[in-house]
């Protein structure tokens, strides 16, 4: 269970960013996560909401967006998803491929709200 | 609204203090090691084969890692190496941080092979870089075969797999070939070994991947050229 820690870094960024912008509001940070990252999607989310209720970020989302592992093949240079751990080219038939991703523990994107609409934000939600 | 554009990796402050550790282990010609495993598949004991292994005054150096209790460091420090126990205090797993702390009054001069042992823990440890030079994962008979396929994260990111207590092969129903194919699948080209600490089966073969290991650690050593007694050192060896 390191998916707290894996919020926390990911609150870390999003605090480090918003000490750049002052007055930014942000509503939604996006995570990739690769399946050979060793980070439970549903963990991180079920942790990052725990440690976002109640804080000067709530309400920020969490967007996970899952990836699976891709590899390459050396000899036809197909890339392909791996599925249940069959790296063999379904192309050539080559035993040996590269991987090439799936291990991502990344921070895609913070969505923050326009200046404007902070200002207008109290009288007119949305 | 609008959208930030980030593209920067979750743990990059822990993979910052890795990379400065890894720039260090490099300046000092230190070949340091991460041995990841579940608990109790035997992290602490191969571990002390090892240092039974080495003459006193070998430049060996020792971090374990535990949620709880000192009792490995006091396991490990029957050997005279220097061994430090880092005590998470409930973390799974040991970050960059932490070694770079538990570092701090050691003199990286005096080491050319640390070992640190992380949390016991398959899942984990995989996330967090240490500035180690390879992980080495330890998967004892006594669990499933099939662990490589259940932990893959773990198995992709190690060097080599050491399958450890072959001893109890006869009594347990562990199936080694479909376990070497498992980890193959996970990770093609992952190295292997079978050892057994009881009878000291296969150790031979972790002493020379080590030592093969160690001396490749060394050329940067060489190329500051500010040693002379260890570039000879390391000529005698070829």
């Amino acid at each position: 269970m390191h998916e707290l820690s894996i919020a926390n870094a990911i609150l870390d960024s999003v605090r480090a960013e918003g000490a750049r912008r002052p007055g930014a509001r942000f509503l939604k940070v996006g995570v990739r996560v690769g399946e050979l990252s060793g980070v439970a999607p549903d963990a991180l989310s079920f942790c990052f909401e725990a440690l976002v209720t109640g804080t000067d970020l709530a309400p920020l989302a969490l967007e996970i967006e899952t990836r699976t592992r891709r590899q390459r093949c050396p000899e036809c240079d197909r890339t392909f998803h791996v599925v249940d751990f069959d790296v063999t080219c379904p192309d050539c038939g080559a035993a040996e491929t590269r991987c090439i991703g799936g291990d991502e523990l990344e921070m895609v994107y913070l969505e923050m709200e326009d200046h404007e609409q902070t200002a207008a934000g109290k009288e007119s939600p949305e | 609204m609008s959208r930030l554009p980030l593209e920067k990796k979750v743990l990059s402050e822990n993979d910052r203090v890795a990379a400065e550790l890894r720039a260090r282990f490099a300046q000092h010609g230190i070949l340091c090691l991460n041995l990841v495993s579940s608990p109790g598949a035997g992290k602490t004991t191969l571990l002390e084969r090892t240092l039974e292994g080495f003459q006193h005054g070998e430049r060996v150096a020792v971090l374990t890692g535990d949620i709880q209790t000192d009792n490995d460091a006091r396991r490990l420090a029957r050997f005279g190496f220097p061994v430090k126990q880092i005590t998470t205090g409930g973390a799974c797993h040991l970050d960059a941080r932490m070694v770079e702390r538990a570092l701090t009054n050691w003199r990286l001069e005096e080491i050319d092979l640390l070992l640190v042992e992380n949390v016991g823990n398959l899942v984990c440890p995989a996330s967090y870089d240490l500035g180690e030079a390879a992980k080495v994962v330890i998967l004892s008979v006594a669990e499933g075969e099939d662990k490589p396929l259940k932990y893959p994260a773990m198995f992709f990111r190690a060097e080599l797999l050491v399958l450890s207590k072959i001893d109890l092969l006869p009594y347990v129903p562990f199936n080694m070939a479909s376990a070497r194919e498992n980890a193959l699948r996970v990770h093609p080209g992952i190295e292997m070994m079978e050892v057994s600490c009881t009878t000291g089966a296969g150790l031979g073969s972790w002493r020379n991947w080590l030592e093969a290991r160690r001396k490749n650690a060394r050329p940067q050593r060489i190329e500051r050229g500010e040693n002379a007694e260890i570039l000879r050192f390391a000529q005698d060896d070829k």
